[in-house]
C-alpha cells in the first residue's frame, strides 16, 4: 500500500466546491508536483491532508492509518511536515528557536520537569539544539541561527521554514510554493536544497508550484488541477503536451 | 553630558550585582543606626519612609533636606560601597564559579532578603508595602504568562486571586483559627504554620480549576471575545462569593492567622519567579509564543495547541491563586469587593507598563506601579491623573512596555563583571 493514499476527497466551503474527488497515491521517496492556475484548490488540498480543514467526503490514509478528523499536530507528528505559501514564521523567535519548536512532539520530559528544570530537560533540549543546528546548516542558514527569523532576507526565511518543517521528522514533506517571490539566483539555490533534502534524508516530497521550470525539473509525476479537479497526471513531458493543461494555463483558442 | 554618562556606564559595567547588594546592605544598616539623628539634624519630622516621596509632596519646604537625606543614606553609600567592593566581589564570584550555580544564587538571595528585612523593620508601613509589592510581582508575572507570552487578553486574574484567597482562607480559618463563622479551630493551631504552604497550594489549585472555564472557550475563540468571556468570569466569581453567606458574603472573611510573614512571602515570590522563568524558557513554554505568533503554524509543527493553552491558563491561575492566598493572609481580611475591576486595572497596568513577554518587565512593572501608587498618595485624586498619564506615555514611546521581550538571565545577573577588553 502506498505511503499516502487519498480516495475521493471532496471539500466544500459553504456552497463552493473547492476540491472534488481528489485521488492520490504516493510512495515513499517519491517527488510529486501539483500545479494549476490561481484558485484551483492546491493549497486547500494541503490543508486537507494536514488536518487544518476536514474534508467533506473521502478518505486520507497515511502510513496505514486514517487521518481524517485528527488534529493537525497529531497528523504532523505522524510524519507529514509542511511549509506554508505565506511563510507563517513566528514573529519574536530566532531561527534556532523555530527549529527547536518543531521538535515539540519529541519531548519526553513532563511539565513538572519544565517548571523545575530537571537534568533530563537540559539534556533533551541540548540534543534538540544540536539537531536544530544540523538542520539549519543543511539548508545553509546555520550562521544566522541566533537572529530573529523575520529579520533574515526573504530567501533565508524560506530556508528557516524548510528547516522547521524538517525538524518534525517528516516522511512526506509538503512544500507550498517554496520558490514564491524568489529571484532567479535564490530559485536555483532553493531547488538545490530541495534536491539535497530528498537525497540526504530520503524524504518523499509533494510540491505545489507556479513556476513550471521547478516542477518539470524536480518532479517524477505531476498532477494538474483546475477548479478543484485533477485534469491531468503524468510525467513532465506528458503534462507539457497535454492539450487540457495548455488550455488551463494559456486559455482556449477562441473559435473565430 | 554624554562623556559624563559614559563614565558612569563604564564604571557600572565593572560592578557586579553582588557589590550593589553590599552597598544596599550598608545603606539600610546606616539608616538603622543613624537614620533618626540624621533626620533630626536635617529638620525632618521623622525618617522618610518611602525615599521621601511622601514628605516632599506634603511639605515642599522639606524637599532639599529630604533629597540630602536620601543622598546621604542611600545613593551615596550604595555607589561608594558598590564601587569599592567591586573588585573583592568579582574575585569572590570568580571563586563561586567553581561551585554549582545554585550556591551563588542562594548567596545573592540571602543578601537581598537581608536588605529587605532590615529596610522593612523600620516601620509597619514599609513591611506591609513590601509584602504587597512582592505579591504584586507574582500576580503580574502570572498574568504576563497569559497576556504577554501567550498573547491572549485575559481579564480574569482578579477572579483567580479571589478563588485562591478564599480557598486558602477558608482552610486556615476553619482548621486553625477561632472565628464567628466557623467556630473554634479543628486542629491545634500549632500545626498551622506547617500547613500554610499546603493551604496556599490548595488555593492555587482551586484557581487553576477555575481557569479551565476560560481555557476551554479559548480553544475556539481569541482576542476581544476571549477578553469578554474572561471579564465575565471575573464578575461571576465576585458575585458568587458575595452571595455565599457561608464565607461571609459581601462583608468578607477575617481572622486569618498571621502566617504570611516576610520570609514566607519572599520565598513564595522567589519560587514563583524561578518556576515561571524556567517554564517560559523551555520548549514547552516557548510553545506559548508559537501559539501567540501563529497558531496554525504551531499546530502544523506538532505543537499541541490545546494542551499549551490549558497549561498556560491553569499555570498562570495557580500563581494568581497563591498570590491571592498570601494577599488574604497579609491583610488578614478579605472581601469580594477587593477583586473587582479596579484590581484588574491595576494588574493590567503593571503588566503593560513593565513589558510583555518578560520576567524583568513584570518585576519592574509591579514594583514601579506599587511604589508610585504609594508615593503619590498625598496628591490624592491627582494620583489617578498622573499614573494613567505615565502609562499613556509609555505606550506611546514603548508600545510593548518598558522592558519587553527580554529573557531573564540569572547566570548573567550573578556572574562577575571584569574590566571590558579595550575601551568602548
Amino acid at each position: 500500500m502506498a505511503l499516502l493514499q487519498i480516495e475521493k476527497m471532496t471539500h466544500e466551503f459553504g456552497g463552493l466546491r473547492a476540491v472534488q474527488d481528489y485521488e492520490l497515491e504516493m510512495e515513499a521517496g517519491q517527488v510529486r508536483g501539483l500545479i494549476g492556475p490561481n484558485g484551483a484548490g492546491k493549497t486547500t488540498i494541503f490543508d486537507l491532508i494536514t488536518g487544518i480543514h476536514k474534508p467533506t467526503k473521502g478518505k486520507i490514509i497515511f502510513d496505514g492509518k486514517d487521518v481524517v478528523g485528527l488534529q493537525p499536530h497529531q497528523i504532523a507528528s505522524m510524519g507529514l511536515g509542511r511549509t506554508f505559501q505565506n511563510l507563517r514564521l513566528w514573529r519574536h523567535m530566532t531561527a534556532l528557536e523555530h527549529v527547536k519548536m518543531a521538535c515539540y512532539s519529541k519531548i519526553t520530559y513532563g511539565l513538572v520537569e519544565a517548571f523545575l528544570g530537571s537534568s533530563r530537560r537540559s539534556r533533551e533540549e541540548a540534543e534538540i539544539e544540536k539537531k536544530a543546528y544540523g538542520l539549519l546548516n543543511l539548508v545553509g542558514v546555520g550562521h544566522m541561527a541566533e537572529q530573529i527569523a523575520l529579520n533574515l532576507p526573504y530567501g533565508g526565511q524560506r530556508r528557516v521554514e524548510m528547516a522547521r518543517a524538517l525538524a518534525t521528522d517528516p516522511k512526506i514533506l509538503l512544500l507550498d510554493e517554496p520558490t514564491a517571490g524568489m529571484n532567479p539566483e535564490e530559485l536555483v539555490q532553493m531547488m538545490e536544497i530541495i534536491r539535497r533534502v530528498h537525497e540526504e534524508l530520503g524524504l518523499a516530497i509533494f510540491l505545489i508550484e507556479h513556476r513550471l521550470r521547478v516542477v518539470m525539473e524536480l518532479c517524477e509525476i505531476i498532477q494538474t488541477l483546475e477548479f478543484g479537479e485533477v485534469i491531468a497526471e503524468g510525467t513532465a513531458e506528458e503534462i507539457q503536451n497535454n492539450p487540457r493543461v495548455i488550455d488551463a494555463y494559456l486559455g482556449r483558442e477562441s473559435v473565430a | 553630558m554624554r562623556p559624563f554618562m559614559n563614565i558612569i556606564r563604564k564604571w557600572f559595567s565593572q560592578v557586579p550585582t553582588m557589590s550593589l547588594l553590599f552597598g544596599a546592605l550598608v545603606a539600610v544598616l546606616l539608616e538603622r543606626g543613624l537614620g533618626d539623628p540624621l533626620a533630626e539634624i536635617l529638620g525632618l519630622p521623622k525618617v522618610p519612609v518611602l525615599f521621601g516621596f511622601v514628605t516632599m509632596l506634603k511639605k515642599p519646604m522639606l524637599i532639599p533636606s529630604t533629597i540630602l537625606y536620601v543622598f546621604l543614606v542611600f545613593v551615596g553609600p550604595i555607589s561608594v560601597v558598590a564601587g569599592l567592593s567591586a573588585s573583592i566581589a568579582n574575585r569572590l564570584l570568580d571563586k563561586l564559579l567553581n561551585f554549582p550555580m545554585l550556591f551563588s544564587v542562594i548567596i545573592h538571595l540571602g543578601l537581598l532578603y537581608a536588605i529587605l528585612h532590615l529596610w522593612s523593620e523600620a516601620s509597619a508601613y514599609r513591611l506591609l508595602m513590601l509584602k504587597l509589592t512582592l505579591i504584586a510581582i507574582m500576580v503580574t508575572l502570572s498574568l504576563n504568562v497569559i497576556n504577554g507570552y501567550m498573547g491572549e487578553f485575559s481579564c480574569s486574574h482578579p477572579g483567580f486571586m479571589a478563588l485562591g484567597a478564599y480557598a486558602t482562607s477558608v482552610m486556615t480559618v476553619f482548621l486553625f483559627a477561632k472565628d464567628r463563622l466557623f467556630g473554634p479551630p479543628i486542629l491545634p493551631p500549632v500545626l498551622g504554620p506547617f500547613m500554610f504552604p499546603f493551604a496556599l497550594f490548595v488555593g492555587g489549585m482551586v484557581a487553576a480549576l477555575g481557569a479551565v472555564f476560560i481555557a476551554i472557550p479559548s480553544f475556539r475563540t481569541r482576542g476581544d471575545y476571549l477578553a469578554i468571556i474572561s471579564l465575565a468570569f471575573m464578575f461571576i466569581v465576585k458575585s458568587l462569593i458575595e452571595n455565599l453567606e457561608v464565607v461571609g458574603g459581601p462583608r468578607g472573611l477575617s481572622s486569618q492567622p498571621d502566617y504570611a510573614n516576610l520570609p514566607t512571602v519572599f520565598l513564595w515570590t522567589v519560587a514563583c519567579v524561578w518556576i515561571i522563568n524556567n517554564f517560559v524558557r523551555s520548549i514547552l513554554g516557548k510553545a506559548l509564543n508559537a501559539v501567540r505568533d501563529d497558531e496554525t503554524a504551531a499546530d502544523a509543527m506538532t505543537v499541541d495547541t490545546r494542551r499549551t493553552k490549558i497549561v498556560a491558563f491553569m499555570f498562570a491561575a495557580f500563581w494568581a491563586g497563591v498570590a491571592g492566598g498570601l494577599f488574604a493572609h497579609v491583610l488578614r481580611y478579605v472581601n469580594p469587593g477587593t477583586f473587582g475591576i479596579q484590581k484588574l486595572a491595576e494588574v493590567l497596568a503593571m503588566v503593560y507598563f513593565g513589558g510583555l513577554n518578560s520576567v524583568y518587565g513584570s518585576i519592574v512593572g509591579a514594583v514601579s506601579i506599587s511604589v508610585l501608587g504609594e508615593a503619590l498618595r498625598p496628591l490624592e485624586i491627582y494620583k489617578w491623573i498622573i499614573i494613567p498619564l505615565l502609562l499613556i506615555l509609555v505606550m506611546i514611546f514603548r508600545p510593548t512596555g518598558l522592558i519587553a521581550f527580554k529573557a531573564f538571565n540569572v547566570r548573567g545577573l550573578i556572574s562577575p563583571k571584569h574590566k571590558p577588553l579595550g575601551d568602548i
